[in-house]
């Protein structure tokens, strides 16, 4: 792995290669770029570096053009002869690629004055966009490893624990532990042979969450460094990163740093002449929810199954192979080196009283813009959903807010001015969780969405336990009852039994977790359980069988012409009528699959 | 260079960073813009834009930004480039070669010294780039 001399470019073209791009075709546009450069004569003067995820996913394939900040966005192969004519050939930024904000007539060309990016502080995602992943070099420019010379050099472990421990950082996986605690508690515990060992939880498993993925799939030496300063603070010299094998660009992006680093001696023996040693490896996870649990994921790195155990002890006194073993996670590796090089007093003037600095957050649902977002801690939601998320699709109204994934749990439109912390989160009945954000619109039936979680945690039970196993099994099945319409109303109260019992008697985070949100459902939106209870009705029309399919006999006539085309799509025949004339459903054959009701163009099928 | 001593870690920020600082959003000390309208391209911008990026290669300068822009209206004395030192008004310089370059390179942006001889005018336009 020789490393050639960079020659000078006067542009780079930022190309994002995060996942969301990739698969909307992100290499296949630098591919044209490059030949488009090379037909050009522009190939000594203009340079196409990939990076990691750039937040905005909407808008993908995005490109940044570098100097100048100017943003690209919904690239396709077809633009790419005119763009590299008109920006790079003639120096002329190509409006109508650039990102134009709804109901506004002009687009907005540098990616700084985009709204999505505006209210964003980046400590964690500091190098999103700004570097190539695959090239250690690019980190190091961007002060990289800086902080770990300072850690080597200038500070002792106790110095280091201090300094995280003023920063307020607590661990970014869900349960929000103040990370300078946990690493006192892990320096402090006596291991018989000396050997502690650290973990980089990267098990990501949340539905809609992807900040761990992102960060490690944009900047793995940020994790890295982390885990060397964590290293040296509580004395390990053998670390883990836990990643799904699910993320396969995550995986290989974090494997060709840890070469790159181990390279240059940043990893090994003697780091950097300073008689320091310590090296990470790879553990990739099969994709068994609760191995995000602490102790069911030390369980799967030592090749045991993946279940948990009961606590205590804690992984910081009894953890991998019975030592003291420190887990963080992605997130919070990544914050280290900032909190080591600009001080903790820097990080702790971010954020509210008990929760300090930054929160990356993924959006995504009924949402304008889906994309990865860092904003500091206290910030309220309106300002998450509104104007970085630029509001709900279709001029629909909002109507609640997953965070905390399944673990979590709803947030009201009501709450919408709630500042998000640890706390806040925590008092609505939610909570923080990794950091994903579900958005919902008037069209989600918020049983069903409880409906769902509850079906994720129920198939990823380990089944270790009984309140976890059978009891979510037995919540799901009034849940599922409720929404067919066989719910009674005694079946409300024993959801709420349940969910004591669970949350109560349950071996680990995943069972005390699982019945979060029933319970925010049942605490915001009971009318919705009560309708679907006593009047049989799904006020959002998403529990088919409580739908009532009808055709309004004058719309069909009149403006469709008894147009047929329902009766022809219906497949099992429950619709009467031929073409000319009003169609109608025969209530006795109609299955309520719904299909009448997205074929007609007259929005003659009415749902009751 | 495998296993970094600290003082070769510095050393290689400093190299990285002679490449990459064209994608951070900080204040330059020089900027040059070089015209690159159909007149300019045609009068040879291009060696000119080459030329001035060699000379900060050359130097291994990461405070001097290099951009393009289209026409700058004179098109009978392209190539054009417009020079401005950070605090100072900007500066034209029209009917270039890449000898003058070089030389206003030198004096110009390395020496503060304006060289009159092929220089339009001093004010006007500024770059968009701030």
């Amino acid at each position: 792995m020789a490393v050639e001399k960079e020659k000078l470019y006067r542009v780079h073209l930022m190309v994002c290669a995060g996942t969301g791009c990739v698969s909307n075709h992100a290499f296949e546009i630098k591919e044209a770029l490059e030949k488009e450069i090379k037909r050009r004569g522009l190939e000594k003067e203009v340079k196409v570096v990939t990076t990691g995820c750039n937040g905005f996913c909407e808008r993908g394939p995005l490109m940044v053009v570098q100097p100048g900040n100017i943003f690209y966005q919904m690239l396709t192969v077809k633009d790419i002869p005119y763009l590299v004519e008109e920006h790079l050939l003639k120096g002329r930024p190509v409006k109508k690629l650039m990102y134009q904000p709804p109901e506004e007539k002009t687009p907005v060309p540098v990616l700084s004055e985009i709204n999505f990016f505006k209210k964003q502080v980046l400590v964690a995602l500091r190098n999103r966009g700004l570097i190539d992943p695959e090239k250690i070099e690019d980190y190091i420019a961007r002060d990289g490893y800086k902080a770990l010379v300072k850690a080597l050099t200038q500070m002792t472990p106790e110095e280091i624990i201090h300094e995280v421990t003023i920063s307020g950082l607590r661990g970014r996986g869900g349960a929000g532990f103040p990370t300078g605690l946990k690493w006192q508690l892990v320096r402090n515990a006596i291991s018989p042979d000396n050997e502690k060992y650290l973990v980089c939880n990267g098990d990501e498993g949340d539905p809609g969450a992807f900040m761990d993925r992102s960060i490690l799939e944009a900047d793995p030496h940020s994790v890295i460094e982390g885990m060397l300063i964590g290293a040296k603070a509580i004395g390990a010299t053998q670390g883990f990163i836990y990643v799904r094998n699910e993320y396969p660009l995550a995986v290989k992006r974090i494997l060709i740093a840890l070469d790159q680093a181990r390279y240059y001696g940043l990893l090994g023996h003697d780091i950097l002449g300073t008689g320091f040693d310590f090296d990470i490896r790879v553990v990739r996870g099969a994709g068994a929810f609760v191995c995000g649990e602490e102790t069911a994921l030390l369980a799967s790195i030592e090749g045991r199954l993946g279940e948990p155990r009961p606590r205590p002890p804690y992984p910081a006194e009894k953890g991998l192979w019975g030592k003291p073993t420190c887990i963080n996670n992605v997130e919070t590796w990544a914050n280290i080196p900032v909190i080591i090089d600009r001080g903790g007093k820097w990080f702790a003037s971010i954020g509210t009283a008990t929760s300090k600095g930054t929160k990356v957050f993924s959006i995504v649902g009924k949402i304008n813009n889906t994309g990865l977002v860092e904003v500091p801690m206290g910030i309220t939601l309106r300002e998450i959903i509104y104007d970085i998320g630029g509001g709900i699709p279709g001029g629909k109204k909002f109507k609640a807010v997953q965070t905390g994934g399944p673990s979590g749990g709803c947030i009201p439109a009501e709450l919408i001015n709630l500042p998000i912390d640890y706390e806040s989160l925590t008092a609505a009945g939610s909570m923080m969780g990794s950091g994903g954000m579900v958005v919902m619109d008037e069209d989600t039936c918020m049983v069903d969405v409880a409906r769902y979680f509850l079906s994720f945690t129920q198939d990823e039970s380990c089944g270790k336990c009984t309140p976890c196993r059978e009891g979510t099994k037995a919540m799901l099945d009034i849940l599922t009852r409720i929404t067919e319409g066989k719910g009674t109303e005694e079946d409300l109260g024993l959801l709420e039994e349940l969910a004591d019992t669970i949350k109560e008697a349950s071996l680990c985070g995943l069972g005390k977790t699982a019945p979060n949100p029933v319970l925010t459902t049942l605490r915001y939106f009971r009318d919705e359980y009560i309708a679907h209870i006593q009047d049989k009705k799904c006020p959002a029309h998403v529990c088919r069988s409580l739908n009532v399919y009808k055709i309004d006999p004058q719309i069909c006539f009149e403006k469709g012409h008894g147009c047929d085309v329902c009766r022809r799509n219906c497949a099992t025949d429950a619709i009467i009528g031929s073409k000319g004339e009003a169609h109608k459903i025969d209530q006795t054959k109609c299955i309520k699959c719904g299909v009448c009701f997205d074929v007609c163009h007259f929005g003659a099928v009415k749902v009751e | 260079m495998p296993k970094l001593t600290i003082e070769e870690l510095e050393k290689l920020r400093e190299e990285a960073r002679k490449t990459t600082f064209i994608r951070e959003q900080g204040q330059f000390r020089a900027k040059i813009n070089v015209h690159m309208g159909t007149c300019g391209l045609a009068a040879g911008a291009r060696h000119i834009l080459n030329a001035f990026l060699q000379e900060i290669e050359k130097r291994g300068l990461t405070d001097v930004l290099l951009t393009t822009s289209g026409c700058a209206g004179l098109c009978s004395r392209e190539p054009m480039a417009t020079i401005e030192i950070a605090g100072q008004a900007p500066v034209k310089y029209i009917d270039l070669t890449e000898k003058k370059v070089e030389e206003i390179f030198e004096k110009h942006i390395q020496g503060g010294e304006i060289v009159t001889a092929y220089a339009l005018g001093i004010g006007s336009e500024k770059t968009d780039l701030s």
